[in-house]
């Protein structure tokens, strides 16, 4: 139920709803921006039914990916291990 | 995809659990609170990634598990009333009542309808104006924004015909109810990455001040499930306990301020049974009285007093050990013979969430790892 995937804005309409065009690797929905009024066409969104919870900080996300990258050449000699 | 396929990779995968062993030196308990966490552990084999003296349960975080049965068959009652159409999500059509569930309902010519978004029973509602549509809102506080604005939306349109019977749970009380149990054995929790994207970290450090155990929000995908381990465990063995935010691309420490106010503005806090649990204070959400138009149970009071809030279990469920983390899946006695996905004797057999749903679709197969490896 708290299933939340990222997706990219496309298109935002006007409207009190501030319906925006998502794309889920390339599977387009219809999603309400009105919890996350901030997004532009571009941002990435997390979408839980229907609605924008957030606007997804690729820097942060890079952040991550970059530390797990930096664990994974620590942990090359353990790479034999079960 | 984007932002999901980076973080299944399974050499950072490895990284991080060899990371999770070095660290380990004593034996610990930890909980992943929410149902959609445990589905990843199960179906990506995290759990085989741990060192024998880190201990993984399973969580209450399955809003469909804890929706008390009483409610369910105020749900399929209203569901078979003439002129009624009943929207839900679907993982909650298989849900056992005290005698039947809502796919029997619709079977028997109730007119039930899976939506994805309260959105869509909205646009419902306008398409019938001469029927009643009922949405069915089950969820924690990542869902619950989400119906708020259905309302909002449904006043501002002037939408008559469009209510909710309201299910929605709260994360912290349950937290809380769990760590005052007698016997509990819970020394650190993985927090739900996406309620916390809504609420905010705050609420939490308020159960570690409490408390003293550690909480790290955690996000979904194996490698923050794993990260959120690590933060965990690093915490554990260092005697400290704060709330720490793994799932930093998504949760900012505030929350999300304009998915609380209309939260705020629609829902008040109210007691909530859980079912197999029984009752946790403040746990529940209920529109407030400004909204009570919208509410399906004021709307049609003489149907729900009909059918009370009672309603019977079945009596071999064990659902209410599993959603506390006391009993795994394959240790329940119905497990996958009596209990299956097709024919479920409790609510954790049936949604997206639950924790015996996760084993039975995951646990009899031995590729999990193979999983993670090869990324989607
Ligand atoms: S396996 Fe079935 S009967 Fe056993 S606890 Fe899970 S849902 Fe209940």
């Amino acid at each position: 139920m708290c299933l939340a995937v990222p997706g990219r804005v496309l298109h935002i309409e006007e409207g009190p709803l501030l319906t925006a065009t998502v794309s889920f690797g390339g599977v387009t929905k219809d999603v309400s921006l009105v919890l996350v009024p901030e997004a532009t066409v571009g941002d990435y969104v997390i979408v839980h039914v229907g609605f924008a919870i957030s606007k997804l900080d690729e820097q942060a996300a890079q952040r991550s990916l970059e530390a797990f990258a930096a664990l994974s050449e620590l942990g090359e000699p353990e790479e034999s291990a079960p | 995809m984007k932002y999901v396929t980076e973080f299944r990779d399974s050499k950072a995968a490895r990284a991080l659990s060899e990371a999770i062993r070095r660290t380990v030196r004593r034996p610990w308990t930890v909980m992943e609170v929410c149902g959609g966490q445990t589905h990843a552990i199960v179906r990506f084999g995290l759990d085989a990634l741990f060192p024998p003296d880190l201990t993984l349960v399973h969580g209450p975080g399955c809003p469909v598990c804890v929706t008390p049965v009483g409610l369910i068959d105020q749900a399929i009652h209203l569901a078979s009333l003439p002129g009624v159409v009943f929207c839900s999500f679907g993982d909650m059509l298989r849900v056992p009542g005290s005698a039947r569930d809502l796919f029997a309902a619709k079977a028997a010519g109730g007119d039930v309808r899976v939506v994805y978004s309260p959105l869509d029973a909205l646009a419902l509602a306008q398409a019938h104006p001469d029927r009643q549509v009922i949405c069915f809102a089950v969820g924690f506080e990542t869902t619950a924004p989400a119906f708020a604005a259905a309302v909002v939306q449904a006043r501002r349109l002037g939408v008559k015909n469009f209510s909710l019977l309201v299910a929605h749970v709260l994360v912290p009380p349950a937290i809380g109810a769990i760590l005052n149990a007698p016997g509990n054995r819970v020394q650190g929790f993985l927090a739900a990455g996406h309620v916390c994207t809504v609420m905010g970290c705050e609420e939490y450090d308020e159960l570690v001040r409490r408390h003293r155990v550690p909480i790290v929000v955690t996000g979904f995908e194996p490698l923050d499930i794993l990260e959120g381990v690590l933060l965990l465990v690093r915490q554990l063995e260092a005697g400290r306990a704060e709330v720490e935010n793994q799932y930093a691309r998504s949760v900012r420490r505030q929350g999300n301020p304009e998915a609380q106010a209309i939260l705020r503005e629609v829902f008040e806090p109210a007691p909530r049974a859980w079912r197999g649990i029984g009752e946790i204070p403040q746990s529940g959400l209920r529109l407030r009285h400004a909204y009570a138009e919208f509410d399906a149970v004021e709307r049609f009071r003489g149907d729900v007093a009909l059918v009370g809030e009672g309603g019977v279990e079945d009596a071999e469920c064990r659902s209410g050990l599993v959603l506390q983390g006391l009993l795994k899946p394959p240790d329940c006695p119905a497990f996958g013979n009596r209990c299956t996905p097709e024919r479920p004797l409790g609510a954790p057999m049936v949604s997206s969430e639950g924790a015996c749903a996760a084993y039975f679709r995951y646990r009899r197969r031995t590729d999990s790892l193979q999983e993670v490896r090869h990324g989607e």
